[in-house]
């Protein structure tokens, strides 16, 4: 291995215990807690660009768990108690801040909705409080809060815990703490097909050759349908385009996370000083990383209208990704209908900050053939069943 | 942004449309009949192919008219407009 290189790029064996496809932030953090929590090393992570170059590269970098059912909260709380310790888990600086995050009401429904999300996280251990409008300017002065705009702030749910990461960092430090213990990482090695034999997965086909593996494990986010269809399984997602962007570097204006529903967008400042932003999805499916130029103007309206101090500010870069959206606003986790296949899919919009959590417990549904309780309620079949986990009014705009 | 060539008013930017997702997809002949999973299948899974699909658009800000498009997912171009009740064409 190089010296500088944090991680080893391996190549491809002709057989494994585990293969995870996807070297996102989920699947690195999956094959981490396979090795650390199972000891299970013989793991391959197959990526078909670069290491962590698809959402893992171009979210938001929020992280928060404060969503209305206990299924979620669960999950959610899960990874931010994770977060919590990651730093010195991985000995790597993750500038993981814990500002926290106000989520908006702008209408007498969100008031409701958002002193009913409080009181069902504090129930569920998840620390939150409800803000009057004089609330949110103390925590953060820069929103607008005047009853003269169009859509004005009644409250917002504050949650003083939840914060931001540097993505980057946080695949960095996974992908050096999970090479350090054995995993192989293999990048542009694109998955073309998983070979089911008898209703078992035995195989995955790749523009690297065939790789037998004992467990395959798809972390794939946005192409998660494309993967499971050459397995015979159908998802219930649909692939969408996510936009992001940033200003250029400014002075520190804004100490915490906005987010709002009702007029589309979330807000953070970076430590580096750039406004993060994110928007709504695109409409219409696609697999193309690039969203419509109309949803970033609105993004924007909506950023100015909360923020009116950024109205100077210069947009540097926008740029989009896909994501896998569920019918419910949750993810899908655990057994598939071929065995020995796992699902993590249907993050949708919010996967990041479920990072550590998501990796924590998909590793032991893989070491244990059994979901891990933490995400038992969360399977495919729910969509028969009927058990949804709807998160549509605490997914934000975007989660 | 895409540009949308809808059939009765001609090329128009996508602000001026509603998405209605996959096209084809009935309501069931008889809903009582199916099972549990036939009826999930119906609600919630669509079809979501890297490549041509088959979706709707409503022209909502124009004629506020329904037709079907087929998109390819990889460069959002549009390879056929046709009415709703027609076939979905032949992509060579």
């Amino acid at each position: 291995m190089h010296p500088d290189r944090l991680w080893r790029s391996a190549e491809p064996r002709k057989s494994y215990e585990v293969v995870i496809v996807g070297a996102g932030g989920h699947g690195l953090a999956t094959a981490y807690y396979l090795a650390k929590n199972h000891g299970i090393t013989d793991v391959a992570v197959l990526e078909r660009g670069w290491l962590a170059g698809g959402n893992m590269a171009r979210n938001t970098t929020i992280i928060r768990s404060n969503y209305l059912w206990d299924e979620s909260a669960g999950i959610y709380e899960h990874a931010l108690k994770l977060w919590e310790g990651l730093e010195e888990d991985l000995g790597y600086p993750l500038l993981f801040s814990q500002r926290g995050v106000l989520n908006l009401a702008h209408s007498l429904q969100d008031v409701r909705d958002g002193v009913r999300r409080v009181e069902a996280n504090r129930v569920n251990g998840v620390d939150a409080e409800w803000l009057d409008p004089a609330g949110v300017k103390e925590v953060c002065p820069i929103v607008e809060v005047s009853p003269e705009v169009r859509y004005p702030v009644l409250g917002a749910t504050y949650q003083p815990r939840a914060g931001i990461a540097k993505h980057d960092n946080v695949a960095w430090a996974l992908a050096t703490a999970a090479s350090a213990l054995g995993v192989d990482f293999i990048e542009h090695c694109e998955v073309t097909g998983i070979e089911v034999s008898g209703g078992r997965a035995v195989a995955v086909d790749t523009v690297r050759g065939r790789i037998a593996a004992n467990r395959i494990a798809l972390s794939a986010a946005g192409h998660t349908s494309v993967v499971a269809a050459t397995a015979g399984i159908d998802l219930p997602l649909q692939t969408h385009p996510l936009q992001a962007l940033v200003s250029e570097l400014l002075e520190p204006v804004h100490p915490t996370v906005v987010m709002s529903n009702a007029v589309h967008v979330y807000v953070s400042q970076a430590h580096k000083g750039e406004l993060v932003m994110g928007a709504g999805i695109d409409a219409a499916n696609s697999y193309r990383r690039r969203g419509a130029f109309h949803i970033i103007e609105r993004q924007m309206a909506a950023a100015l209208e909360l923020f009116p101090v950024f109205a100077r500010a210069h947009v540097l870069r926008t740029w989009g990704g896909i994501v896998d959206v569920s019918p419910d606003a949750s993810p899908v986790i655990g057994l598939s209908p071929v065995e020995n296949l796992y699902l993590n899919c249907g993050w949708g919009t919010g996967g990041f900050k479920a990072t550590p959590g998501v990796g924590w417990c998909y590793a032991h549904t893989i070491a244990h053939d059994e979901p891990h309780p933490l995400v038992a309620p969360f399977t495919l079949d729910r969509f028969t069943t009927g058990a949804l986990v709807d998160e549509h009014g605490a997914a934000a705009v975007a989660h | 942004m895409l540009l949308i060539p809808c059939p009765w008013c001609g090329a128009r930017d996508e602000v001026e449309f509603h998405y209605g997702g996959q096209a084809h997809v009935a309501y069931p002949e008889d809903p009582s009949a199916l099972s549990d999973e036939q009826w999930g299948r119906y609600l919630f899974f669509r079809e979501n192919p890297e490549g041509d699909f088959a979706e709707r658009w409503s022209h909502s800000a124009g004629c506020r008219r329904w037709f079907n498009v087929v998109r390819d997912t990889r460069s959002n171009r549009i390879k056929h407009v046709y009415l709703p009740g027609e076939p979905r064409p032949v992509t060579p």
